[in-house]
């Protein structure tokens, strides 16, 4: 009666992984096809090289910024400022570093704060700026788009002004590690897997998940049975302001510049659509952690294809924007009504 | 006496956002005369609408999307996309610009409607299908010119150089003084038919009444999906006039072009005194919002000290007070839910209400 | 009434959704010139009449004829082209817009291509003054009452030419005594033009001051059409109220009322406890080892009541103790940690979170008690999920369906297990038994006795006047948001029926 089949044919089509990996597959056998050598890989100093590095490795950031889209699109609300919020960490971080800005000496040993306080530092300034969405959605009740556009709007001021407007290079080694540094694999992959599995830990091993997927669900229904929606809300807001901190320090980390007008530069937009790729709904509800990065891996993915291609860089944005299209048809609600008509359980009669 | 100034301030109550903003601009604008000797210079003023034609018609065009409850973040794509199309047909010599222009309206038209087929019967979320829309148009605009092209055209030269002198304030012997440009003039055309078609027209009056209540909308057997349709095309078109707008100033075409142009147009919007949420609002409001937004640069530029990112700053903040107001206003509005109350009627054609409340 | 003849007729109406049968074989007659009031109780199916009659939903079997021409219409648009108008209790009308644009958008005077507002304003004026409203029709809905917002809405169903039927869903919920008397007025004076007025409404009261006929409707079938003059309240209320024959009719009580059982200690006190506008204040007690019943009609206030106790609204006034200790911190998982548990009575919108599985919706109560750290792990969820589907009998493959997968019915019995596995000391039930099957309603019944025997104290709220007279040791009545008396001891139907009625038994 209450059995449970661990392997259910049909639960597979329902996994939200199903989509996206299918998505890459096609995208890879695509390129297996018409770019010979795009799978070529090899060794240089101990690194591996090749295009299946490159994918991960120059997508890291939008993998961190899914990670946390995800936990706010599952509340039922979204974050347009984390692009913003990119920039404000690069910029704290540089600021921490040389805090002359242009400093004259190039010392690549100098830093006027000690590489773990910048980093926490930089992290908990991106994480107050999640607090600070949240609290606008969750105890203002301001619809989500509205007030993250505000940060997302003033945030790239911010960023600019903390720099005077400078473009600040950052010489210090060790900062540059965490987006050019390898350990066999890029190092920014492990600071994605340490993510992601800090987020893994902390909404499945414990119950946050569950209230998260209720809350984006019936928020009504979850407060009568008990759940305390704006705090959970509020703690989604605040894991995606760390997670576009730590994409910022990649970035900026990545190119050894704190480049306030660009970095994250409608890398928000990315998220989302990782996000969405990945399943989960903008309506909030079911999320699942590794359907966005797979879905991000899917965007780079189409990129990077593309460059191998030989398509010229902005053209880029032509393609982003038609696979945009493909996947809202996918997933418009008028198809999968139809397809749901097609394929699911019928209510069992009384 | 007293009971009627309050019985009028009871009446005319729905314009106090309006008013706010006319009142932060001309606080602002006499600010700036007051400690800048340089902005008591009228042609200050005239820059004002001389400085972003293309921002006050993506604006407009903008605010009828935001009364009907949407939004749309494809304009400052569709502009870049203007800008350098233009600029390629105009380039290999042959194509007549009236023609090209016309042909750029038509461009602006054809993104609108295919982004309201989406938004209004596939029912995509606004938000998405119109940065789809900014995906593409950006992108095709990259597609046809990394690089930008500069416009070479002598309509093109005319309309954007031309100095229309302000009767009475310049001497028309030596063609000195303050001025505007024609696209100033066409800016103000649009900003006048706006107004007209926002108040008079049953399309104008139908996109305020789906911004209050869409679903009251269709009750009221209100041509909603076709006013949706129209929404989103007219503000196509808007786009592609300040495209249009954008090359004739600056003679050229690209696809960087009025990046972000789509959030300050918002943010003009709403400090103008539009709801976001939609419904309420005049396009009157958007001329403000802009010309407020034009003072904030030009304060900036005077003051010489504070960096020009202290505009974004300044008008994100902006913006957020106005949303801030704004919600704490509506909030105060509703009633407090006083227990609960009988159970509502299901709403019609709600499938997932049919079960047990016959 | 006038004496035009029968305008509207519809015959062995029948309309099924999946899992209930809503209407079967109704009959409504309209006579022109007549206010025709329609009661019911929840689930009577008042609400689909309405909507089959004005093609908001299609009907599946039956006749519906207007002015001797069979009609079938296919969406409200229609039915108001065929003379058919509505007036819904959420007014159908867009706040933001002025009151004059409201009553005639879409058939706005214009002249030379442009609105012509000066006669819009005009216009609209004179119509309201036609139902004796004298306001300014330039100022927005919403800056008005729901009573004027009503009469903008009939304005404007009156706008359309040759309306015969105007239809009010609800249209007093919201308004005052002196609102009331105008709305009646206009009512009035439609049907003096020949206009037949239906009146949907749960204000018995009302029906006998302003209805010509009344139909009642229970369960989906039609009771009857009854001239007002010739009804009593407590007929009436008998009529709704009705009892079938069910096979629980021989289900002899457990316990007797007031009887030997030992009371236990008092569990939960209300003294004095109110909410302007949801409940007057009131009292009472619920003790371990009892049950008590709280009846009343629609619209009484009782579900207001069990929201007041669990926490879900905050009281104007007076206190609320449960053990003994006041109660500070009003709020759902305040009283989920004391121990009190509430059922809600619409689950679709406070109860099932649809595409979770019927084992998270199970212990969903009970993780949110323990927290979001100490999470029940997986082995813990499915013990708990199998154990109460048992225990209900719930009818799901798995405990890993979504519950969305389930019928009505059976995510009732969800709900009703999430709260059971809380093991709360006070458990309120707020019609548990709607939607579901007769065998299923006779476990429920049996269910709340068992935990009553088992300690608990349980406050039973229903509609159903037999389920709560075989449960319960006590029965309060509500009436008009108050509670108006408590029984004790032996008590009979009729006896009920009189207080829930008005008292007196008469009109």
């Amino acid at each position: 009666m209450a059995s449970r089949r661990p392997l259910d044919l049909s639960r597979i089509g329902e996994s939200k992984l199903l989509f996206p990996i299918v998505a890459l597959v096609l995208i890879l056998l695509f390129d297996l096809i018409f770019e010979p050598g795009f799978f070529a890989m090899e060794t240089v100093d101990g690194h591996l090289f090749g295009n299946l590095i490159d994918i991960p490795r120059n997508g890291a950031t939008i993998m961190l910024l899914a990670l946390g889209m995800t936990l706010v699109i599952a509340t039922g609300g979204i974050d347009l400022s984390v692009g913003a919020v990119m920039a404000i960490s690069a910029s704290v971080a540089a600021i921490l570093i040389h805090p002359d800005l242009q400093p004259l000496t190039r010392d690549p040993n100098a830093t006027a704060t000690p590489l773990p306080i910048v980093l926490l530092v930089t992290l908990a300034v991106a994480t107050l700026c999640g607090l600070w969405n949240g609290l606008l959605v969750a105890y203002g009740n301001i619809q989500p788009m509205v007030a993250t556009l505000i940060l997302m709007i003033a945030g790239r001021g911010i960023a600019q002004l903390l720099t005077e407007g400078v473009r600040v290079q950052i010489f210090y080694e060790p900062y540059a590690f965490l987006g050019n540094g390898w350990v066999i694999l890029p190092v920014s992959l492990f600071v994605v897997a340490a993510v992601y599995l800090g987020a893994w830990f902390g909404t499945r091993r414990t119950s946050l998940g569950l209230f998260i997927e209720s809350v984006g669900i019936n928020s009504r229904a979850s407060f009568y049975s008990g759940i305390g929606e704006k705090q959970v809300k509020l703690v989604a807001y605040m894991f995606c302001g760390f997670c576009a901190g730590m994409a910022g320090l990649v970035a900026s980390s990545n190119i050894r510049t704190s480049d306030a007008n660009n970095i994250g530069l409608d890398f928000e937009l990315d998220a989302i659509l990782a996000v969405v790729i990945g399943g989960t709904s903008l309506a909030g509800g079911r999320f699942s952690l590794m359907a966005s990065l797979v879905g991000a891996l899917v965007i780079q993915a189409i990129t990077t294809s593309m460059y191998a291609a030989g398509v010229p860089a902005n053209a880029l944005l032509a393609i982003k924007g038609t696979v945009v299209i493909i996947v809202i048809l996918v997933f418009s609600a008028q198809v999968r009504d139809w397809v749901r008509a097609r394929t699911s359980a019928r209510p069992a009669p009384t | 006496m007293i009971t009627s100034l309050r019985a009028r301030a009871v009446r005319y109550r729905r314009f106090a956002p309006l008013a706010a903003t006319i009142t932060l601009f001309c606080l602002a604008y006499a600010y700036g005369a007051v400690v800048y000797e340089g902005m008591r210079d009228p042609q200050v003023f005239l820059n004002l609408f001389r400085a972003s034609p293309f921002l006050l018609i993506s604006a407009i065009g903008m605010t009828f999307v935001i009364l009907s409850g949407g939004i749309d973040l494809s304009v400052g794509g569709v502009v870049a996309l203007t800008t350098v199309a233009s600029a390629a047909l105009l380039r290999s010599g042959g194509m007549d610009p009236w023609l090209v222009m016309a042909l750029m309206i038509v461009m602006g038209a054809v993104f609108g409607v295919t982004m309201g087929f989406f938004i209004t019967y596939l029912r995509v979320q606004p938000f998405i299908a119109t940065l789809a829309g900014m995906w593409v148009a950006r992108g095709l605009s990259f597609w046809i010119s990394d690089d930008a092209i500069p416009i070479d055209s002598r309509l093109y030269t005319v309309l954007g150089q031309t100095k229309i002198l302000i009767p009475g304030l310049a001497d028309p012997v030596t063609k000195i003084g303050p001025f505007i440009s024609i696209p100033v003039v066409t800016e103000l055309v649009v900003l006048l038919v706006a107004i007209f078609v926002a108040q008079y027209t049953r399309f104008g009056r139908t996109v305020y009444a789906i911004g209050g209540n869409e679903q009251s909308a269709r009750l009221m057997g209100l041509p909603v999906n076709r006013t949706k349709m129209l929404v989103y095309t007219i503000n196509g078109l808007c786009s592609a006039l300040a495209g249009i707008a954008l090359s004739v100033d600056v003679s050229s075409g690209h696809g960087l072009y009025a990046t972000g142009l789509e959030l300050t147009a918002i943010g003009a919007v709403v400090i103008g005194g539009t709801l976001l949420t939609g419904g309420v609002g005049y396009v009157v409001g958007t001329l403000f919002g802009v010309l407020i937004i034009g003072v904030i640069q030009t304060l900036i530029q005077f003051n010489g000290q504070l960096s020009s990112w202290w505009t974004p700053i300044v008008v994100g903040a902006l913006t957020l007070a106005f949303i801030g107001i704004q919600s704490a206003l509506a909030a105060r509005k509703a009633r407090p839910t006083a227990g609960r109350r009988m159970p509502q009627p299901a709403r019609l054609g709600d499938p997932t209400l049919q079960e047990d409340v016959p | 009434m006038s004496d035009a003849g029968t305008l509207l007729e519809m015959q062995g109406i029948d309309k099924a959704f999946p899992g209930v049968q809503a209407l079967s074989g109704v009959d409504f007659s309209l006579a022109a010139g007549e206010i025709h009031a329609i009661v019911g109780e929840n689930g009577a199916g008042k609400s689909t009449l309405i909507k089959v009659l004005t093609g908001a939903e299609h009907r599946d079997a039956g006749r519906i004829e207007l002015g001797g021409q069979e009609i079938s219409a296919r969406s409200p648009q229609h039915a108001e082209s065929l003379g058919i108008a509505t007036v819904y209790q959420e007014v159908n009308l867009c706040p933001n817009l002025s009151l004059a644009e409201n009553v005639l958008i879409g058939r706005a005077p214009r002249r030379w291509g442009r609105i012509d507002w000066r006669t819009m304003n005009r216009r609209a004026t004179e119509i309201l003054l036609t139902l004796d409203i004298d306001v300014d029709v330039t100022q927005p809905l919403a800056t008005y009452s729901v009573a004027i917002q009503q009469m903008a809405a009939i304005a404007r169903a009156l706008e359309i030419a040759s309306v015969r039927v105007l239809i009010l869903d609800e249209p007093t919920s919201s308004l005052d005594a002196h609102e009331t008397e105008q709305l009646f007025g206009v009512m009035r004076k439609l049907r003096a033009d020949g206009i037949a007025v239906v009146f949907i409404t749960h204000f018995l009261e009302q029906v006998y001051v302003v209805a010509d006929r009344i139909t009642v409707l229970r369960h989906g079938r039609l009771v009857g059409t009854y001239p007002t003059a010739s009804l009593p309240k407590y007929e009436l209320v008998k009529k709704m109220l009705g009892r079938e024959l069910t096979e629980l009719d021989d289900v002899s009580r457990i316990r007797t009322v007031g009887g030997a059982v030992e009371v236990g200690t008092t569990r939960l006190v209300a003294d004095d406890l109110g909410r302007t506008g949801s409940v007057e204040p009131f009292d009472i007690e619920l003790r371990a080892g009892e049950v008590v019943g709280l009846a009343g009609l629609l619209g009484s206030g009782r579900t207001e009541v069990a929201a007041l106790l669990f926490g879900i609204d905050r009281p104007d006034g007076g206190t609320l103790s449960v053990d003994g200790v006041p109660v500070k911190d009003h709020s759902p998982i305040g009283s989920i940690r004391r121990g009190v548990a509430l059922c809600p009575e619409d689950r679709k919108a406070e109860g099932i979170v649809e595409d979770l599985t019927v084992r998270e919706n199970l212990i969903l109560a009970v993780q949110a008690r323990r927290g979001w750290l100490r999470r029940l792990s997986r082995r813990q969820q499915e013990a708990i999920a199998d154990d109460y589907i048992r225990r209900l009998d719930i009818a799901t493959p798995s405990s890993e369906q979504p519950v969305r997968t389930l019928s009505g019915g059976n995510q009732q019995k969800v709900i009703l297990a999430r709260w059971l596995a809380t093991d709360p000391e006070v458990l309120i039930l707020d019609e548990p038994t709607r939607g579901i099957d007769i065998g299923a309603k006779a476990e429920v019944q049996r269910l709340v006795l068992e935990l009553a025997e088992g300690g608990k104290s349980c406050l039973f709220i229903s509609s159903e006047l037999d389920e709560v007279l075989r449960t319960s040791d006590r029965i309060a009545v509500m009436r008009d948001r108050e509670k108006v008396t408590e029984f004790a001891g032996d008590v009979d139907e009729s006896s009920i029926m009189q207080v829930m009625a008005g008292g007196d038994g008469g009109e």
